[in-house]
């Protein structure tokens, strides 16, 4: 039997305003296991906690109830008190009175009984707790970030120059992402590349970080500061060692016909290749697939002008295991598929363009060498129109439902330096809403409009159609004129909607991070935990998380680094001790908790079982209580009663249910 | 008739709040000062699946009138699916019970977050009365308990 | 409810559309091969149901020049579809004056399988007065 101490707290009038307080005390002192029952006007305080203290150690108390406000407003304070005079924290437990109680009900009698009743259930429950200790586990200093885009090497930069290793796993031959892509950057129109590129080069060249480019995380496992991974390390073909990046192979290779991915298969690409001329690292791949020495075993022609002897036919697929601490996501996006969006021609016109492709067409080493013309003919355009919330902000099934964020501010851009570069162009602009908030953003919007004289019309496009002279014909509305517009344009320009890459469901399942139905990776908290997935020790930096533009991916990396430092910075984890446990007696190895569990925390073992003297082997379920968050949902799946969650046990509610309802 | 007094019908409510959602909501009801009837009495689990169906046909086995499970909304679970399974949990349950007597109308899933303190005491409220009007529950009830 | 409110929630109910659903993109009226011969602009159904100015709708030229073409349905980014509710306006005007323009009999020799039906049903209620 648990020696029980109650201490009733008048938080000034608060409670004792309409509890009973003396009348609480004289009630609950009877109870089964009672030994100790006082009240005090503030039990929070310095003096109240020394009560508590004092009583613990005089009558020997093995349990605790504190009958106060909400346990999550001072069950840690009380918790720590009892900790302080030798008692074990979790010995403790509350009894709301103050906002369960005697805030919401007026009447003395009715709420002092109320009270009574609530107290009686946590003295039932603590009469079953159990002492508990919460579990340690290490916290390996190594962090690894999936993604090397703007995001991930900010993440890792930030993270290294803390001193912390980081490793870069990245799915193309070059870390740089869509921001290496792009040609200029609002609102302040410098060069991608210029900014972009020393980042790169200061991250490939940092002591403490290791970039895996070409290849993806096959398999994670493990938790919270001790996950195991799986890198696969894809066939290269050309060893990384020996190569010098001097490009004669990609030269001499006479497979020039692979759609350049870098450019949006807006031109070609040889088989043997890097992405582009400032591809960190510089040493090229082979695209097996469009090689001809793997497609009919004859050729070699890099293998025979390499001076380094570098290219390698035998190469297989790697897979290198890792251990890490923190997980940081930063997988960014795609631009959404057109293919359900036929009224703009997109299929139908090589005119017509996505923005992301009129960025590789603006930029000098672009597929135009940064002229601008029209990819049909190769004519330099006179009218221009771009076409707004393509793909975004739509209800129904063909394109996202949220708005892509980016794209207002990119077609200002475009039209501005479209309009600086060739004045005799002619921008129009179909918008619904022009979206600008942000620093320099508005500024920027209208210096296009009031500057460069760019035509923005509120309404949306319906239907681009090719004439036979070449020309397309765009059909929009002007809504403020209520008029119908028959523009004839020389090419279109669509902001396409962008949509997480395509990837990350694969790697948040991996993960058991929570995904939305835009799979976009969820937060831990919309607004107080932004960067932080549910699933502890997995951080998430840039367009994984939500549309972002640059600077708000850089600010978002870098908190994302913070929180990654602050994990890797403990050297131990203290475990939240309220896990579910599995009684091997009980369990008959069937893996419905398997099943239920969110955390993958349960396992399955054969142990030597000891069942009355029987001795067998048994499958039985084993809980990783670092995994485990304690939610308890395997408790009520397992069919054998096995499985019970310490601190909230099966016995422990049920006693609360009965001393309410007695 | 009864020949004792006829004493006052005070039911026997048993609200189940998940820590994250439902309890903080249940706070906020109550630091907001929204009253909602003293029979009401809620017991604090991890999340709305710890839930288990024993717990419910206990307290009805032990004399209670109704019961409440109040856990995060669809999709906005801490542990991020345990509110799908007490859903599920709860169809079933709720019309095995239906069926044995225990009139719908005595159980009850509501989705309260953590900022919904309104919809909390309005829930309370709406469930008490209706408690109020389906009477005590003289089903399921254990005799050897009752004193 | 008054007469004007009872018909914009039958024309709602009629064409399943939720008026408040519209971002005010105009794409109906971008696609909409008789703009010009509208006095009533297909975006501009949509606010007139929300303001419940029923009776301007009912007796615009609009409802009749409307091609039942469907293009505005097709291309809706919202789900509001300008088409359906005019169609819903048109198949009002035709209840009140308690004449049906479909005669069921004549349906299976005029289907077209190509053709969405419910183009076929507002296309007959327009044309076959």
């Amino acid at each position: 039997m648990q020696r029980i101490g109650v201490f009733v707290c008048h938080c000034g009038s608060n409670i004792a305003a309409t509890v009973d307080v003396k009348k609480v005390v004289e009630m609950v002192a009877m109870e089964p296991g009672v030994v100790h029952a006082e009240d005090y006007q503030y039990m929070c305080s310095e003096a109240g906690q020394s009560l508590i203290a004092k009583a613990i150690q005089e009558k020997k108390l093995t349990g605790l109830v504190v009958c106060s406000c909400s346990p999550r407003m001072h069950e840690t304070t009380f918790r720590k008190a009892a900790e302080r005079a030798g008692l074990n924290p979790y010995m403790v437990e509350i009894a709301n009175i103050r906002e369960h109680c005697s805030w919401i009900h007026k009447d003395v009698e009715e709420a002092t009984k109320k009270a009574v009743i609530l107290a009686r259930a946590a003295i039932a429950k603590v009469n079953l707790n159990t002492p508990l200790k919460p579990g340690e586990s290490r916290v390996t200093k190594r962090a690894l970030v999936i993604g090397g885009g703007i995001a991930g090497i900010q993440t890792a930069l930030d993270i290294a120059d803390a001193g912390y290793e980081v490793d870069i796993v990245e799915k193309t031959p070059s870390i740089g992402g869509r921001m290496s892509q792009l040609d200029k950057t609002f609102p302040t129109l410098d060069c991608s590349a210029c900014i972009l590129t020393p980042k790169m080069v200061e991250a490939a060249a940092h002591e403490k970080i290791k970039i895996y480019t070409y290849s993806e995380v096959e398999k994670v496992t493990g938790f919270v500061g001790d996950f195991t991974v799986d890198i696969r390390k894809k066939a290269r073909s050309v060893n990384m060692d020996k190569c010098t990046g001097c490009g004669v192979c990609q030269e001499k290779c006479p497979s020039k016909k692979a759609p350049s991915e870098f450019n949006r298969g807006l031109n070609t690409r040889s088989a043997i290749y890097t992405p582009f001329a400032q591809a960190i690292p510089n040493v090229p791949v082979i695209d097996r697939e469009h090689c001809i020495k793997f497609k009919t075993g004859k050729c070699g022609v890099c293998a025979k002008v390499c001076q380094a002897g570098a290219i390698d036919y035998d190469q297989k697929d790697e897979i290198v295991t890792e251990k890490y601490g923190a997980i940081v996501v930063a997988t960014g996006f795609d631009t959404i598929k057109l293919d359900k969006y036929d009224e703009y021609a997109y299929s139908q016109s090589k005119d017509v363009i996505t923005s992301l492709e009129l960025e590789r067409i603006m930029n000098a080493a672009g597929p135009t060498k940064g002229h601008l013309e029209r990819l049909s003919d190769g004519k330099a355009p006179k009218e221009m129109v771009f076409i707004q919330c393509v793909g975004s902000r739509c209800s129904d099934d063909r394109g996202k439902s949220y708005c892509s964020k980016i794209c207002c501010m990119y077609t200002a851009k475009h039209a501005m330096l479209i309009r600086d570069k060739y004045p005799d162009v002619n921008d129009t602009v179909f918008y619904i809403d022009v979206r600008t908030p942000g620093k320099n953003f508005d500024e920027f919007y209208r210096r296009a409009v009031e500057q460069y004289g760019v035509n923005y019309i509120k309404g949306q496009v319906g239907k681009v159609l090719p004439q036979p002279n070449g020309k397309l014909l765009v059909q929009g509305v002007d809504l403020l004129d209520n008029r119908q517009i028959l523009k004839e344009a020389d090419m279109v320009v669509l902001a396409t909607a962008i949509e997480p890459n395509p990837d990350v469901r694969k790697i948040a399942t991996m993960l058991t991070a929570s995904i939305d139905t835009n799979n976009f990776l969820t937060e831990a908290h919309a607004k107080l935990r932004p960067v932080e997935s549910p699933t502890a020790g997995i951080f998430l930096s840039g367009v994984c998380q939500g549309p972002k533009d640059i600077p708000e991916t850089v600010a978002q990396a870098g908190a994302a680094a913070v929180k990654a430092i602050g994990l890797l910075a403990k050297d131990r984890l203290m475990t939240n001790p309220c896990t579910a446990q599995s009684d091997e007696l009980l369990c008959n190895g069937c893996s419905t908790c398997a099943n239920v569990c969110p955390y993958g925390a349960i396992t399955y073992e054969e142990r030597q079982v000891n069942d009355h003297g029987i001795r067998e082997v048994r499958r039985v379920a084993v809980v990783n209580n670092a995994l485990c968050q304690g939610c308890g949902a395997c408790t009520v799946a397992c069919p054998s009663g096995a499985m019970d969650l310490q601190g909230f046990s099966n016995r422990q509610i049920i006693a609360e249910v009965d001393a309410i309802c007695r | 008739m009864s020949i004792e007094a006829k004493e006052e019908f005070r039911p026997k409510i048993v609200a189940f709040c998940c820590n994250w959602c439902s309890y903080a909501g249940a706070d906020l009801a109550g630091s907001s000062r929204l009253t909602y009837p003293a029979d009401v009495k809620i017991i604090r689990v991890p999340c709305s699946c710890r839930v288990n169906p024993m717990f419910i046909l206990r307290a009805f086995e032990k004399g209670a009138d109704g019961v409440i499970l109040c856990g995060c909304h669809p999709g906005d679970c801490h542990y991020s699916t345990g509110n799908y399974y007490a859903r599920r949990r709860m169809t079933l349950l709720f019309s095995m019970l239906d069926y044995l007597g225990v009139e719908n109308g005595r159980t009850r899933v509501e989705w309260v977050s953590a900022a919904e303190g309104v919809k909390f005491s309005q829930t309370m409220n709406e469930f008490v009365e209706k408690i109020y009007s389906l009477g005590k529950n003289v089903r399921l009830g254990d005799l050897r308990c009752r004193n | 409810m008054n007469n004007v409110k009872k018909q914009t929630e039958l024309i709602k109910e009629i064409s399943g559309v939720n008026p408040l659903k519209c971002m005010k993109c105009g794409k109906c009226s971008a696609s909409c091969p008789s703009f010009n011969e509208m006095d009533i602009k297909p975006h501009q159904f949509v606010s007139y149901i929300v303001n419940e100015d029923v009776e301007a709708l009912v007796n615009s030229k609009s409802l009749w020049k409307c091609l039942s073409c469907f293009a505005c349905v097709e291309r809706c980014p919202r789900d509001v579809k300008p088409g359906k509710l005019i169609d819903a306006a048109r198949q009002l005007v035709i209840r009140q004056r308690g004449e049906t323009y479909l005669s069921p009999d004549e349906i299976p020799q005029l289907l077209d399988p190509e053709i969405p039906q419910q183009l076929l049903v507002s296309a007959f209620r327009k044309y076959r007065r």
